[in-house]
């Protein structure tokens, strides 16, 4: 049995079967369900299985179908690669538990073939091992996302949808173009040997400037995130839940790859500016979700702020600085999701998302006000969190290399976040008479929010599986960065 | 597992799992809530004597899980641990049957009371805690937990000062968050350890170990209520008079002064900051909140208000007997944390009695109510007479040893401090008593409940008559055999060399 | 080697045509057209690098990747044409609501 086991490239399973379950949603809509279900299951057995395989390894490269480069496409997993594949899992198996009961028949007809396909190419995406598989993955996950988007219908939708593809293929344009700058004067697609290769150049420069706008703007770092609250806000709860958690980590983690790869070489100023910017949306991103007064815009202007603290592990550049950023990445994936369910839940509950008006409803969504609460502590960064341990590392990167003025922005991010949490949570506590509306919430609705919320919880306390691996394949180790 | 890592975890599930389970609860299930609710507390009652049997006879109780490379979650006992923790499991209880009687038929109860037990929980995360990352995580769960308490009316003033407490304690967890994670990059250890483990570091350091020390202090003062960070205690008393007991006594504010306790002596030591110049403006910071806080109660006519300020004040006494750096004074700021958590949560119960039975909440319309209900009222007597420091109460004890201290310290003026304080502990006390025991009733109470021919429900009445024994006897008992002085000389000694 | 960069700058010029067509345009089938303009500018950017000198045989990458690139242009198209009449039909007009729309 092992013997077989072993044999099979786990690699490839993470991309080949959600596309299989893709068509099979596309032919069989009367099973679309229960399909996507199963598939989301099998995709978190096979990322279970390719870190068994490279809990030995380390790290893994293959070379799909024998071909190789320059021509064939390499796949490529070390520990970041993985600790995205499982985020992506986890988070996509809670939004098909999610979605089986969200989503009316009509809709969901055309949702989980788009669903499986963005989860397949977001795991091409952290799969991919040269810059151009990176940009067609992207482009992929971009459209895939827009139509998930339009799936609301509404003229908002329709309007954020559009304004979401316009930016998203800007973006893609910007990357490609400095995709062939560095084609041109290093001459290769491979990370790996990019990175041996790559010295600081006038053409370099350029390339590296093109490449960082159009994944800032994709990954809606401030001032560029003007894009992200209206699309995440108008698209149905689960699509929003999935762009805020995994889809903007996408363009985030190509970026983080390049940056650790031979970005690096480009010098400090722009780890700085990439630093400012990050403080600048911490704190804009706060506030605005301060002034919201709808609960999915709010949700989606944390996302701007939580964005942010990814940011400032660039100017800190130690292993731990990126140990930190990651682990704020991995609990905001499952915070933020279970926090946009939630905010659905309160909207298939109410019939609108109106903050000052919570008050009649939440008392009859218990479960959903938890998981909100819990999914807030993470946010908050307070303990017992995966945001806590995030935090925590950051800060002490910051201190320990004397760019305290990062770790200010930290902790000013948290008061914001408390603020923004606590706008919401304060309305459990009202004299308010709990609503008579007699609509019944599908308990998989909850609870998957809640299993979510749960596991950002639990992450604060059971840390060495995350960090263990994010050590494998040593991604942050100096020999490897060049 | 074995029972060294499974009792710390014990005490902290006999009150965690109670609480979760009560929040599935339907709010008409009274009878089970009652019982898991007395049963949680029974049983870590029963957990933490076994703690103390297991320590007199020399096991130690640790237990451990790795957080981040070399920062472990740490639960341990300790003597100073078992003070704090025999504390709150001891008062939890008391508590817990006054609150049970303060919210029948009252709404959202399955909420309270599992609020109420994360509460506590916390609590006793916070005495057990081995290091201060553990501490700290404990600290900040119990501001989670303590919030929803406060907002528990509903009202929009009880809102608003949720809201206050929230700004408060997030900016003092914040402060703690900054400088456990400067230490941590400083010292490499966070292990709470006798006499601390700075004092290795070289002298280079010692001014930003300064600035950590007044970071750390402004970050647990807050909880404390040291003068100026003290705003949202007297603002919290909105909340249900059980939840006032709490956070007055038991859980809240005794987290900050403990915390303080922690970070003078087992992370800084006391004679590391003794040498950087760091007790004396800090024992001067706490004689200034004792003064204002007492001068603050005199001219508040609404009765818990009154008590809220009377707090702010009788914490102070800990951090000072702490920070005079003198093995007899620490002995006094140790065993006041004891004599003021059961005094001052004796105060608090009787003041929801009268709320709750006569509708009174100002003491000028206490006049003669010690006729009416004297059993509630002699019970206050007592606690306030202990507060005042009359010999043989619990407070006589507190205020001597921390005077002897004060002598032993060289530092005279605390002496004048204590007894300006105590002169107007006096001073705002004994009108009460007055008014309640020798002016006339009047005809009718402003919302009177009747309890047949009882004062007031036996639920209400007895937890304020056993703390007021407790109060008694604390003074009485003082030099018997297993008493609180001998186990406070234990702590003291490990602190000192 | 100086009527390969010709042709690379010529990508840019198109390039940057295509960006200030999308930000100062309001219509979306400019907007639409003006992202086309653009792939263009990057398609034609891969192709003239991939000869980097006269002698030698012009490297076959940078053409797989701009087919690949033409698919994709090709398909993003489609999305953005059938997302433009949909907002057509629900607000009566092809253009953002708002005026600062990019």
């Amino acid at each position: 049995m092992e013997l077989i086991l072993g044999q099979i490239p786990w690699i490839v399973m993470p991309i080949i079967f959600p596309l299989i379950g893709s068509m099979a949603c596309f032919l069989f809509p009367a099973k679309a369900k229960s399909l996507g279900l199963l598939t989301s299951l099998v995709v978190l057995a096979c990322v279970t299985r390719l870190g068994w395989q490279l809990k030995a390894l380390g790290s893994l490269r293959y070379p799909m179908g024998g071909w190789g480069a320059p021509l064939g496409i390499d796949l490529y997993a070390d520990g970041l690669s993985l600790l995205m594949l499982l985020m992506a899992a986890l988070v996509g198996l809670g939004i098909s538990i999610y979605s089986s009961s969200y989503f009316s028949r009509d809709k969901a007809r055309h949702f989980w073939p788009l669903w499986l396909f963005l989860c397949g190419a977001l795991n091409a995406l952290f799969l991919s091992a040269d810059i151009f598989n990176l940009y067609v993955t992207l482009e992929l996950l971009g459209l895939t996302a827009v139509a998930l988007v339009a799936l609301a219908g509404g003229a908002d939708a329709l309007i954020a949808a559009m304004r979401y593809l316009l930016v998203s293929l800007l973006g893609s344009l910007f990357y490609l173009l400095g995709v062939a700058l560095i084609y041109h004067s290093v001459g290769s697609l491979d990370i790996a040997i990019l990175a041996q290769r790559v010295e600081p150049s006038p053409a370099m420069w350029t390339a590296v400037g093109l490449i960082s706008t159009g994944l800032l703007l994709k990954t809606a770092l401030f001032p560029m995130h003007f894009w992200l609250p209206p699309a995440h806000a108008s698209a149905p709860a689960p699509v929003s839940a999935l762009m805020s958690a995994l889809v903007v980590k996408a363009s985030f983690y190509i970026l983080l790859r390049m940056w650790l790869e031979f970005f690096q070489t480009q010098g400090a100023a722009f780890a700085n500016f990439l630093g400012l910017l990050g403080a600048a949306a911490v704190l804009w991103g706060g506030i605005q979700a301060l002034r919201q007064t709808q609960l999915k815009l709010l949700i989606a202007y944390s996302t701007v702020s939580q964005l942010g603290y990814l940011f400032l592990a660039f100017p800190l550049g130690t292993s731990i600085a990126w140990k930190g950023a990651l682990y704020m990445l991995f609990s905001h994936a499952m915070a933020k999701a279970a926090m946009f369910m939630a905010a659905g839940n309160i909207q298939f509950f109410a019939g609108h998302d109106r903050i000052a008006e919570l008050g009649s409803i939440t008392q009859r969504l218990p479960l959903t006000l938890t998981a909100f609460a819990l999914a807030g502590i993470s946010l908050m960064g307070l303990p017992p969190s995966g945001g806590f341990i995030g935090k925590w590392l950051l800060l002490q990167a910051s201190i320990e290399s004397g760019q305290w003025w990062w770790g200010i922005i930290l902790l000013l991010g948290g008061f914001l976040a408390a603020g923004y949490v606590f706008k919401v949570i304060a309305h459990v506590f009202t004299h308010d008479e709990p609503t008579s509306r007699t609509v019944t919430l599908p308990a998989t609705m909850e609870w998957s929010a809640l299993g979510l919320a749960l596991i950002a919880v639990l992450l604060g306390l059971f840390t060495y599986w995350p960090l263990a691996m994010l050590e494998m394949g040593s991604p942050f180790g100096t020999g490897h960065s060049g | 597992m074995n029972w060294s890592t499974a009792l710390p975890l014990l005490i902290l599930a006999s009150s965690f799992l109670p609480g979760l389970i009560i929040f599935c609860l339907p709010e008409d299930r009274v009878v089970t809530r009652t019982i898991l609710n007395l049963a949680g507390a029974l049983f870590k009652i029963v957990l933490v004597g076994g703690m103390f049997w297991g320590i007199l006879h020399g096991y130690h109780f640790e237990a451990r899980l790795t957080l981040l490379p070399g920062l472990d979650l740490v639960l341990r006992s300790g003597p100073l641990a078992m003070l704090f923790v025999t504390l709150s499991s001891g008062l939890w209880l008391v508590t817990t049957v006054y609150a049970v009687g303060y919210l029948e038929g009252s709404p959202h109860r399955s909420r309270f009371f599992g609020f109420f037990s994360l509460c506590v929980t916390a609590t006793t995360g916070v005495a057990l805690a081995g290091n201060l990352i553990t501490f700290l995580l404990f600290y900040e769960l119990l501001t989670l937990c303590t919030y929803p308490l406060i907002v528990h009316r509903g009202t929009e003033i009880a809102r608003q000062a949720g809201r206050n407490y929230l700004i408060y304690t997030i900016i003092g967890g914040a402060l703690l968050l900054l400088s456990s994670v400067w230490l941590y990059t400083l010292a490499g250890t966070l292990e709470f350890t006798d006499r601390g483990f700075l004092s290795g570091l070289d002298a280079s350091l010692h001014p930003t170990l300064m600035i950590i020390f007044c970071l750390l202090i402004a970050g647990l003062g807050v909880k404390a209520a040291l003068v100026p960070l003290h705003g949202w205690l007297p603002q919290a008393m909105v909340a249900p008079a059980p939840v006032s007991a709490l956070l007055h006594a038991v859980a809240v504010v005794k987290a900050g002064a403990f915390g303080i306790i922690r970070v003078v002596y087992d992370v800084y030591g006391i004679e590391f900051a003794n040498s950087l110049g760091l007790t004396l403006p800090l024992a001067i910071l706490a004689a200034v909140t004792i003064i204002y806080g007492s001068l603050r109660a005199l001219f508040q006519d609404e009765l818990k208000r009154r008590l809220a300020f009377s707090t702010v004040s009788q914490v102070s006494y800990i951090v000072l007997g702490i920070a005079l750096a003198s093995p007899i004074a620490t002995l006094g700021g140790l065993i006041h944390l004891v004599h003021q958590g059961v005094q001052k949560i004796t105060l608090f119960m009787c003041a929801g009695n009268l709320a709750e039975t006569l509708g009174i909440h100002k003491i000028s319309e206490m006049n003669g109510v010690g006729r009416r209900m004297p059993w509630t009222m002699a019970a206050f007597t007592i606690g306030a007479f202990g507060m005042i420091g009359a010999p043989p109460l619990a407070g006589f004890f507190s205020k001597w040893y921390l005077g002897l201290g004060a002598l032993d310290a060289g530092q005279g003026w605390v002496i004048y401090v204590l007894a300006v304080s105590s002169a107007l502990n006096a001073a705002y006390f004994l009108p009460i008593l007055y008014t309640a025991w020798f002016k006339a009733p009047p005809d009718s109470w402003p919302a009177e409940r009747s309890f047949g021919n009882k004062e007031t429900a036996w639920t209400l009445l007895v937890p304020p008559i056993v703390t007021a024994l407790l109060t008694l006897a604390l003074g009485l008992l003082a030099f018997a055999p297993f008493n609180l002085l001998e186990w406070t000389r234990l702590i003291v000694s490990r602190g000192f060399a | 080697m100086s009527n390969i960069y010709l042709y690379a700058l010529l990508g840019v010029g198109l390039f940057i045509l295509g960006i200030y067509s999308l930000i100062v345009y309001a219509n979306l089938l400019r907007k639409i057209l003006a992202i086309n303009v653009m792939c263009t500018g990057v398609f034609l950017v891969l192709v003239s690098l991939a000869s980097r000198n006269h002698n030698v045989q012009p490297d076959t990458v940078p053409h797989a990747m701009v087919i690949t690139g033409i698919v994709v242009a090709v398909s993003a198209t489609a999305l953005a044409l059938i997302l433009m009449l949909k907002i057509n039909k629900a607000i009566g007009k092809s253009e953002f609501p708002d005026k600062d729309c990019e």
